[in-house]
């Protein structure tokens, strides 16, 4: 049994929006196991986004704390957390400046957090490509030359240069075509275990859940309301809005509609 | 059999640019009979919303599109139209409903107001009081609770499944006999996907409009359509009714498309081809059952 990697214990997080107060999220106490990817499933407005800006500090909890391989995690944070957990956002474009290459931006990662030697590092971008599966050459390029799949593969080697442990994927595949979607995911998968990384996978689609993720958590208005192994969650979910999170997803065989039937049928039950 | 409703023949689209003559639809052969559900299924820039904004007259107007082929919509030859004839048809006997429904509402007019617009497209000079009855009658039709409250937000005032359930019902307010539907709902949870699908397949059951359906995810076009049409890079194909095309899809392209979507039952994500020479094989066609060059 592995220790968890990344632990939140009691945390709530507040916003203050004109003189009301929302609570974005309530009392969550989640372990994420080293080498474990967990998946963080809920609809847009449950709280998965803000969990993932508070472990990677971008504001403090309002309650509670966030513990990293067991210590707790400062708000200002120290260069060695910055680099340890790194985000792949949704939207790649947004994320990449349009103004520097592909390699530029790899090679800043580098830079900051001074990794490996100096003339060493155009080598280590070349080979970083290689790792998520794009031509060398790509270094030279935009990000406005490469196709959505690709930048997503450009900003998933720049979690990998930054040697990271935990990294925190918020919907890497939303926006990519089924096709695309299927290799980055695999990507994703082949990394995980070569490189001793740990997920936290933010999505709303269940059936990726369902092939990726080692553990579930379910949040429905800023509260867990669901935690556990991932295929106990789908064989036997519990709560009635995991239940209609399963029965919502669109799906293509007949063995997945009797899947999804049958859990609605408990429902009813 | 009735004359289709809708009957695209050999339609070809190009634009001219700086580089020279760049053909993006290659003939795409497609009809749509009286009140059926048929579905357009594709990648990006596989040639799906651009069909759909030449049915709807959207792409004519660009001085760089080069159109070929054959459009006719009820029996009439869409290309023979005069700009004011389209115009009339848009919002009346066709309509759209399109993927992100909080941007295609104007942010600076309150529902109301912009549902009289729709309204007035088909009947001229009605009066405010009477077409903002009929506006709340069609909001209550699709599942809005206060009708009276939705007509006086702006769009930003809503949600997003708020927004998209206006769009539909701005959509068929005038009772269109087609009604085309861009990716509606991708921009949605998965729950408000789901109850948008069931509002709208009830809505176009009740009023015998006729759909076409543009997605890429097969999963909701299995839920939705009677008929897919199944488009890569500008051609068809794989055409047949949903049961068979789903049960024993025949195209290379079908095929991958099908594997690359992850299962709720399982079993782990394929090694995929993201391009094959495979995918660029014959149409499959199960209505004729035979492989058309």
């Amino acid at each position: 049994m592995s220790a968890p990697l990344l632990s939140l214990r009691n945390v709530s997080k507040t916003f203050a929006v004109g003189n009301r107060e929302v609570r974005a999220l309530e009392d969550v106490s989640l372990d994420v196991k080293a080498g474990e990817c967990m998946a963080v499933v809920g609809e847009s407005g449950s709280g998965k986004s803000t969990m993932a800006n508070l472990v990677l500090g971008i504001y403090p909890p309002s309650a509670g704390e966030i513990l990293f391989n067991g210590e707790a995690l400062p708000q200002r944070r120290a260069k060695l957390h910055r680099r340890q957990i790194q985000l792949v956002q949704q939207n790649p474009l947004s994320s990449l400046n349009p103004k520097r290459s592909i390699g530029a931006s790899l090679r800043l990662a580098l830079d900051v957090h001074d990794i490996g030697a100096r003339v060493e590092r155009n080598d280590m971008v070349r080979a970083l490509l290689e790792e998520v599966r794009l031509p060398a050459d790509f270094a030279s390029r935009p990000p406005s030359a490469l196709s959505g799949g690709q930048r997503q593969r450009v900003a998933i080697a720049r979690a990998l240069a930054c040697q990271s442990e935990l990294v925190i994927l918020d919907e890497p595949t939303s926006a990519l075509d089924v096709l695309v979607q299927a290799r980055v995911l695999r990507l994703l998968g082949d990394l995980r275990p070569r490189r001793g990384l740990t997920y936290v996978f933010i999505t709303h689609d269940l059936s990726v859940v369902r092939n990726i993720a080692d553990s579930v958590a379910v949040f429905e208005r800023g509260r867990v309301v669901e935690a556990g192994q991932m295929l106990q969650i789908f064989e036997n979910p519990q709560h009635p809005y995991t239940r209609n999170l399963i029965g919502a997803v669109p799906v293509i065989t007949r063995e997945e509609l009797a899947l999804r039937a049958s859990l609605s049928t408990e429902n009813q039950a | 059999m009735k004359p289709p409703l809708l009957d695209i023949q050999d339609l070809k689209l190009g634009f001219k640019g700086w580089t020279g003559y760049i053909e993006v639809l290659h003939g795409i052969s497609l009809s749509i009979g009286p009140g059926e559900r048929v579905a357009l299924v594709g990648e990006s820039g596989s040639g799906k919303s651009v069909t759909a904004r030449i049915v709807l007259g959207l792409l004519q107007s660009l001085r760089s599109s080069r159109i070929g082929g054959k459009l006719l919509f009820d029996g009439i030859d869409l290309e023979a139209l005069s700009e004011a004839e389209r115009h009339r048809l848009r919002g009346t006997r066709m309509s759209m409903i399109f993927q992100d429904p909080t941007s295609s509402l104007n942010p600076v007019y309150r529902i109301g107001t912009q549902f009289i617009e729709v309204l007035r497209r088909a009947a001229p000079g009605l009066p405010r009081q009477a077409a903002l009855d009929r506006a709340a009658e069609i909001l209550a039709e699709v599942a809005i609770a206060e009708p009276q409250r939705v007509l006086q937000s702006y769009p930003f005032q809503l949600s997003g499944g708020m927004n998209q359930r206006v769009m539909i019902a701005m959509a068929l307010a005038n009772e269109p006999d087609l009604l085309i539907a861009d990716e509606p709902g991708t921009a949605l949870d998965v729950t408000v996907q789901a109850q948008t699908l069931d509002l709208m397949r009830r809505l176009v059951d009740q009023h015998n409009t006729a759909v076409l359906f543009i997605s890429h995810n097969l999963g909701v076009v299995r839920e939705f359509a009677d008929r897919v049409y199944v488009i890569y890079k500008g051609r068809i194909v794989e055409h047949g009714p949903t049961q068979a095309l789903f049960d024993d899809p025949r195209h290379a392209y079908t095929r991958a498309l099908m594997a690359a979507a992850p299962r709720l039952t399982g079993g782990g994500i394929p090694d995929i081809v993201e391009d094959s020479q495979a995918y660029l094989a014959p149409m499959q066609d199960h209505t004729t059952g035979e492989a058309r060059p």
